[in-house]
């Protein structure tokens, strides 16, 4: 870990704007990702800045009927909300599936959208990664290399990572929309899908947010209703990140929206797709997975998704 | 004491203490955080300085340079010490295979190669990063699957060769031949490798987490060039090693080199995503079996060929082994291949051999048993032997696999399971069973221990044996107890430190039994010495009980034969040739209840048990805690275990406890048990063997069984992780 300085914001605009005067600095928030990566020197910034003492820490009602989680919102407290296990419940269920107890009463709703792929080799600074090290090559897309966990769709000649979030992939279904405040205390609305980039040439750059620009909240619409669900797929029970995870919601017609994780960099779904629901799982798929690139290791992913989805649709 | 013949009737056929359900004694040390591991020795030494240590990052070639001058330049930073300053250092033991430290030749990834000390842990850390490293690389060769396909029809060179086995398994009605693949494991124990080192007048002690305090200090010795005798090696807890930590590893080679040059005390600990490939694992193995039988499932053949991967000079997984003993034919063959790699360094983990062993050839006997329409518990039970199948003059000194099946399957309910493959559901949930068998030898090594009474009339047991998690602690305080007829507390055990007389250490399954005997062995000398003092011809002839000595009508409290000071014996017991001239082992069956979701392909097991044969058993609660700690470790292998290997750069990359799954709480349902009631005389005084490895043999293969019987496809690679069988499940 290379030596850093490290400051208290006092209000949100103040913390944008010192984020973007000092450079190299960081938001810190709940620490649970950016101070693993920072021990491995994958991160290094020089200055944090924390944001945990900013009052961004409510679930507030939106005059459009839905809710706006602060960005400060702990997992487990989200997870736990009286009106999100009533009217957003993939999100509580993707939520409880993601990481362990203790991780999600630190892991706030803002670093959760922030965190980092979980590559194997991202987190070995001796080997090549595009997204690590801009320009030095993929180790993952090189011969003989292990890429089962890896992306099979979005991904590019350049980077072939996921996007490891679970909470992401339920606010995706709900079509959630992130807010932030920019260094000139600007305020604008992304929404999720628009949030994350894909890798392209540059994996190194994984969201829209400018130098500085700090989260503050996601939005959520008005309530959907309908039956929602989240299955996400490991090798073992419990505290594993997903091969493939499934956001469904449905509703009594039949409609509905589906968003994959563990397969792309960003969480997955396509209007076109969703579009097929009525019509079953493989329809889904076909769409929504249409040009994926999977590699030989984990091809399976295909299946899986498929499988997954038609075992949720069958469920009572 | 020599014990050169089966035991006969002694004390421990009436024990108080041996073979009562006895919590550990050093628990509440450990659940209240007091017991010190070798990291957090604070006071062991004064001054203490952290080194961290720098690793390879090429999997084969050279070292052509080193630029220190920045790490050494970095804030805190007392010294480096580099692989090319200390040059070429001697391999530590004939059990290692790479060298651990010293000279510029690479052999593996991760490898040691400089260590940078530093007033403070993130000081050494941060200037360990900004040591630069020059390479000339070699490619390397590592890929086993291309190995096995050059190798694989070579036998000229069989382990083992009885009968004719090609003609019996041509003339044989039912035949088997099938490929099984295990992938490579880590020992993944909670406490990473981790050693203090301090010097005083040219004399080194290494406060480490070691499972063989002997072998470290031969190896120190050894490694560093100096007298043997002049090196203290202590390890008192340890947390987990599951073969990881039988041997010297670099953490404490790089304290002792550092700490020489630099003159203080320093500490060094492997940070967890180098364990994996700096330290040792279990080969990742290919092996064929064929089995040929008679209608009525009688073996008649059996073949049993293996290839492991090694770094050149290693002896590789030996897979084949217990293929020699376990199940009857006339006709046999058993062939061992080595694959030369420059992975890092395989080695002993867990019931080295077995463990990947039974994964493959408890799955062949499933796949036969299938054939032959049988019930696969009465198809091993055919099967069974009472003697060595490669040579029937040599018995088995107490086998009970046929009691292990029955009872276990007995209390399994096995008779009410669904026969037909894939043909039991609850809900989205395929249902299926599965049963194995397990072997693992019982072997026994001599091992010393010294015994010191006390003018209080309590007693302190000193030997260099180790508790990995074990028990130890609690079962030489049981047999100290029973034979000097003390109650337990009265019993102090120091354990793990070299200036006690020297063990069997913990491995291979052979600590309880031997180092109980080693203790055993000391208070018989004790009770000689004590019968000395009172006159008494015989001393056996004496009986000690309720802290006190009786002889004849006379009686003596062990605290007044000490009051002018303590009395002190010390003994080991060392095993006569007799015991090689039968098979000593433990035997087990498992028996696994899962589902497979039929959506997804994910596995949930549902309850698991194991019935167990290892001669007496001496604590039933520390016992039951080895048997299920091998059980879950079974389920891991079954399900999820394994370092996949780059095949392009040679190492493990997903080299992190994110990476490399083991099982968590929700993987592992109800466990059960069951000991069955026997003892091996020929065993040890105190009629025992080992459990610690036996609980892991035969339990992935148990899965795997249970897998095929809830969905009717057979998957012969380990982990059966879904990504292997998702296609073949049937329509959701
Ligand atoms: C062992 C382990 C297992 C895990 N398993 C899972 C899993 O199964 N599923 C899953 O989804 N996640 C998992 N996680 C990841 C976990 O969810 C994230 O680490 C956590 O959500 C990050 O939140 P944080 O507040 O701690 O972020 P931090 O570590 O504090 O920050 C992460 C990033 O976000 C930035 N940041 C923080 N707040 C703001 C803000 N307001 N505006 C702009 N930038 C900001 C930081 O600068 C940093 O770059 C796991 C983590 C661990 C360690
Ligand atoms: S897939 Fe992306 S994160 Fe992984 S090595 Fe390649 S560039 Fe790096």
């Amino acid at each position: 870990m290379r030596q850093f300085s490290y400051e208290r914001a006092i209000d949100p605009a103040q913390a944008a704007a010192r984020a973007a005067e000092v450079e190299g600095a960081k938001f810190i928030a709940g620490g649970t990702n950016l101070l693993d990566l920072m021990k491995l020197e994958i991160e290094t910034p020089v200055h944090l800045i924390d944001v945990n003492g900013l009052g961004l820490d409510e679930i507030t009602e939106t005059d459009e009927g839905g809710l706006r989680i602060g960005a400060l919102v702990r997992n487990t407290a989200l997870a736990a909300d009286e009106r999100i296990r009533r009217d957003y419940p993939v999100l509580t269920r993707a939520l409880v599936a993601g990481a362990s107890g203790q991780l999600r009463n630190k892991a706030t709703t803002a670093g959760n959208l922030l965190q980092r792929t979980r590559c194997p080799y991202f987190y070995d600074t001796a080997q090549p990664c595009n997204k690590r090290a801009p320009g030095s090559g993929c180790a993952a897309l090189s011969k003989g290399a292990f890429s089962r966990q890896l992306g099979i769709i979005g991904t590019s000649e350049a980077c072939i990572a996921t996007h490891p979030s679970d909470m992401a992939v339920g606010m995706r279904a709900l079509d959630a929309v992130v807010e932030t405040i920019t260094p000139t205390g600007l305020t604008r609305s992304v929404p999720l899908e628009e949030f994350h980039l894909l890798p392209g040439d540059t994996p190194e750059r994984e969201n829209v947010l400018m130098p500085g620009e700090m989260i503050t909240a996601v939005a959520l619409p008005a309530p959907v209703g309908g039956v929602h669900k989240y299955h996400k797929v490991r090798d073992r029970a419990s505290y594993a990140f997903a091969l493939v995870s499934v956001a469904l919601i449905r509703q009594p017609d039949g409609t509905g929206s589906v968003a994959l994780g563990g397969v792309a960099p960003k969480p997955w779904r396509s209007v076109e797709a969703d579009a097929e629901l009525p019509n079953g799982a493989e329809a889904v798929m076909a769409r929504l997975l249409n040009g994926a690139r999977p590699t030989e290791e984990n091809a399976f992913k295909i299946t899986l998704a498929t499988r997954t989805l038609a075992a949720m649709l069958a469920e009572e | 004491m020599q014990f050169n013949q089966p035991a006969g009737d002694n004390l421990f056929d009436n024990a108080r203490l041996i073979g009562r359900p006895t919590p550990r004694i050093d628990g509440p040390l450990k659940v209240s955080g007091q017991a010190p591991y070798a990291y957090e020795r604070h006071d062991a030494a004064e001054g203490q300085l952290v080194g961290y240590p720098v690793v390879s990052t090429i999997a084969q070639g050279r070292i052509t340079g080193m630029d220190t001058s920045a790490a050494e330049a970095a804030p805190g930073v007392i010294g480096v010490v580099t692989t090319l300053e200390v040059g070429e250092m001697p391999t530590p033991s004939g059990m290692h295979t790479a060298p651990l430290f010293g000279g510029a030749e690479v052999w593996h990834y991760h490898q040691a190669i400089a260590v940078v000390v530093a007033e403070s842990f993130e000081q050494a850390r941060a200037a360990a990063a900004l040591v630069k490293v020059d390479y000339d690389v070699t490619k390397g060769s590592f890929d086993l699957e291309a190995v096995w396909q050059q190798k694989k029809d070579d036998n000229s060179e069989p382990v083992a060769r009885v009968g004719d086995f090609e003609t019996a398994y041509q003339a044989a009605e039912v035949t088997l031949d099938q490929e099984y693949r295990t992938p490579s494991h880590s020992h993944a124990m909670m406490e990473p490798h981790a050693s203090i080192a301090e010097w005083q007048d040219g004399k080194l002690t290494v406060w480490t987490s070691n499972q063989m305090i002997e072998w470290g200090r031969q190896s120190l010795a050894t490694t560093l060039e100096m007298d043997a005798d002049d090196i203290r090696v202590d390890s008192p807890y340890i947390g987990g090693g599951f073969g990881a930590k039988l041997f010297l590893r670099a953490d404490a080679v790089m304290a002792a080199l550092a700490a020489r040059k630099l003159q203080r005390a320093v500490k060094v600990m492997l940070p967890r995503p180098m364990v994996m490939n700096n330290t040792t694992h279990r080969a990742s193995t290919i092996q064929r079996i064929r089995i040929g039988a008679q209608a009525d499932g009688k073996i008649t053949a059996i073949a049993h060929e293996a290839i492991s991967h090694t770094l050149p000079g290693g002896s590789g997984e030996d897979a084949v082994d217990q293929t020699r003993k376990f199940y009857a034919g006339d006709n046999r063959l058993i062939v061992k291949h080595l694959a030369e790699m420059h992975l890092p360094e395989a080695n002993a983990m867990r019931a080295p051999g077995e463990a990947s062993g039974l994964m493959a050839l408890e799955i062949a006997m499933d796949e036969m048993a299938e054939k032959l329409g049988m019930d696969p518990v009465e198809f091993r039970t055919v099967n069974d032997t009472q003697v060595d199948p490669e040579n029937p003059d040599r018995t088995f000194s107490d086998r009970h696999f046929v009691e292990c099946l029955r009872q276990g399957a007995e209390a399994f309910g096995w008779v009410s399971r669904n026969t037909t493959p894939g043909g039991m559901r609850d809900g989205q949930w395929l249902i299926g069973h599965g049963v194995a068998g397990a072997y693992r030898g019982g072997p026994a090594t001599t091992s010393g221990a010294r015994v010191r009474l006390q003018d209080t009339g309590r007693i302190i047991v000193e030997t260099d044996m180790t508790d990995i998690g074990t028990g130890s602690y609690t079962i030489l305080a049981q047999t100290v107890a029973e034979t000097m007829g003390v109650d337990l507390d009265a019993v102090e055990v120091r354990l793990g430190d070299s200036d006690f007389p020297v063990s069997a250490g913990s491995g291979g399954q052979w600590g309880a039994a031997s180092s109980t005997a080693g203790a055993y062995a000391a208070c018989i000398a004790l009770r000689e010495q004590i019968a000395e003092r009172l006159r008494v011809n015989d001393p056996e002839t004496l009986s000690f009980a309720n802290g006190a000595v009786n002889a004849g009508e006379k009686q003596v409290t062990l605290a007044s034969l000490a009051a002018d000071g303590e009395l002190v014996a010390e003994d080991s017991i060392s095993f006569g040739d007799f015991r090689d001239e039968q098979v000593v082992s433990t035997f087990a069956a498992h028996f696994v209840e899962l589902g497979v979701h039929v959506g997804t392909g994910e596995i949930r097991l549902r309850r698991m048990l194991a019935a167990c044969d290892a001669g007496r058993i001496l604590n039933p609660v520390t016992a039951r805690s080895q048997v299920i700690g091998g059980m879950v470790m079974g389920v891991g292998a079954a399900m999820m275990e394994e370092m996949a290997i780059d095949t392009g750069r040679g190492y493990f990359p997903a080299h992190d406890l994110a990476g490399y799954e083991v099982p968590v709480h929700m993987d592992i349902p109800s466990q059960e048990v069951i000991f069955l009631d026997t003892v091996d005389p020929a065993s040890s005084p105190l009629k025992a063997k080992g459990v610690g490895e036996l609980g892991l043999c035969g339990v992935a293969a148990a899965v795997a069984n249970a897998v095929y019987n809830a969905t009717g496809v057979r998957v012969r690679s380990y982990p059966m992780t879904l990504d292997k069988y998702l296609d073949q499940l049937p329509a959701v």
